[in-house]
């Protein structure tokens, strides 16, 4: 394939939405409150909708026929590229609000980098996406305030929550080959750059939030490179079960 | 949860020169909340510009029992209507 690495970075930013945004639709009808059910909901749809951007120029890159849904489903677990944080499961609200927090932040300062690539059609993307992504992040940031600073059982489930997800954070700056090839071509962002801004601001919110930053320095990592924790699976049966059960159906 | 948290009322205004217009209610712990509340529940399919938010038992309604005294005065006095004077075509929202 020509643009080989292209192709790949692209699945490497995209895959981080995809399975974040089925993570969080599980919670349509699920959500502790109709309230925050259709705001997770409408999270969900945002990343689907930026997905489909990335996932579309993909398939114009890689040609022979290929299709955004093939992309998204008909690749075995070893080929998605999301990072390990995205996939792990909505243990209770405060799993699913810190996983959203860990990750806008993130996904936040990586698009403002996005806008200045060489290459168009991801800058478009980029420009599109940072508003919605600008909302999340405010969400989230807000969720892990209240319930921070909340009740004595909020407060509880939040730090856990945190502790438990913390060993996911460092991998969102890790760099694969065709990662590093495309911040050497102009095209890509050096996510190695955003890290102490990122933990600055995260830090930044679980102070007003009266959590403590864990202290923990060892770290989680492989979805990058394809390999997951035992969560993705199981969704990946949840989100390919029509196109294996019935090869190229359509709607 | 949701049992805690009060009752909140919605006005969106679909856009600029309109007015806000109620569109339903909502929970919601505090007056920030109801706002990210109604951006989710009510702007979904881009329909406002604008939301206010109000807390339900803010509002102070009128009596059903009263309607009498209240409305019915009103409906035999058709000259109230601006209906007598010919509006420009230019006049909009009227």
């Amino acid at each position: 394939m020509k643009n080989e690495n292209l192709y790949k970075y692209i699945l490497g930013v995209a895959d981080n939405s995809l399975i974040l945004g089925q993570r969080i639709g599980e919670l349509c009808g699920h959500g502790p409150s109709l309230e925050t059910d259709i705001a997770c909901t409408n999270v969900s749809l945002d990343l689907f909708g930026q997905v489909r951007s990335y996932f579309q120029y993909a398939a114009e890159i890689a040609g022979e026929g290929k299709t955004e849904d093939d992309i998204a489903f008909l690749r075995r677990e070893r080929e998605y590229k999301n990072v390990l944080l995205v996939e792990q499961p909505n243990t209770n609200f405060a799993y699913t609000i810190v996983r959203q927090f860990l990750f806008d932040v993130y996904h936040l300062l990586f698009l403002q980098e996005l806008q200045n690539s060489t290459d168009e059609t991801l800058v478009a993307i980029a420009k599109k996406s940072i508003k919605e992504v600008s909302y999340h992040e405010r969400f989230s940031t807000d969720w892990v305030k209240r319930l921070g600073d909340g009740s004595e059982v909020s407060r509880q489930k939040i730090q856990e929550a945190i502790n438990n997800l913390w060993t996911y954070t460092d991998e969102l700056f890790h760099q694969t080959d065709a990662d590093k090839a495309m911040v050497a071509a102009g095209i890509g962002v050096d996510v190695t750059l955003l890290k102490e801004k990122y933990y600055e601001t995260v830090n930044t919110g679980l102070e007003i939030a009266t959590i403590a930053t864990p202290e923990s320095k060892w770290f989680q990592k492989g979805g990058k490179v394809g390999v997951h924790t035992e969560h993705l699976g199981f969704m990946l049966s949840d989100m390919q079960y029509m196109q294996r059960t019935y090869p190229n159906m359509e709607w | 949860m949701k049992n805690n948290w009060p009752l909140w009322e919605v006005f969106i205004r679909s856009k600029n020169g309109l007015e806000h217009k109620h569109c339903g209610s909502l929970h919601a712990s505090d007056a920030e909340m109801a706002l990210e509340n109604a951006r989710d529940v009510y702007t979904r399919r881009m329909e406002g510009v604008s939301i206010w938010v109000v807390e339900s038992k803010d509002i102070t309604a009128s009596n059903p029992d009263n309607n009498g005294e209240l409305f019915e005065p009103a409906q035999d006095k058709v000259y109230r209507h601006p209906t007598f004077y010919i509006l420009p075509d230019e006049l909009k929202h009227m």
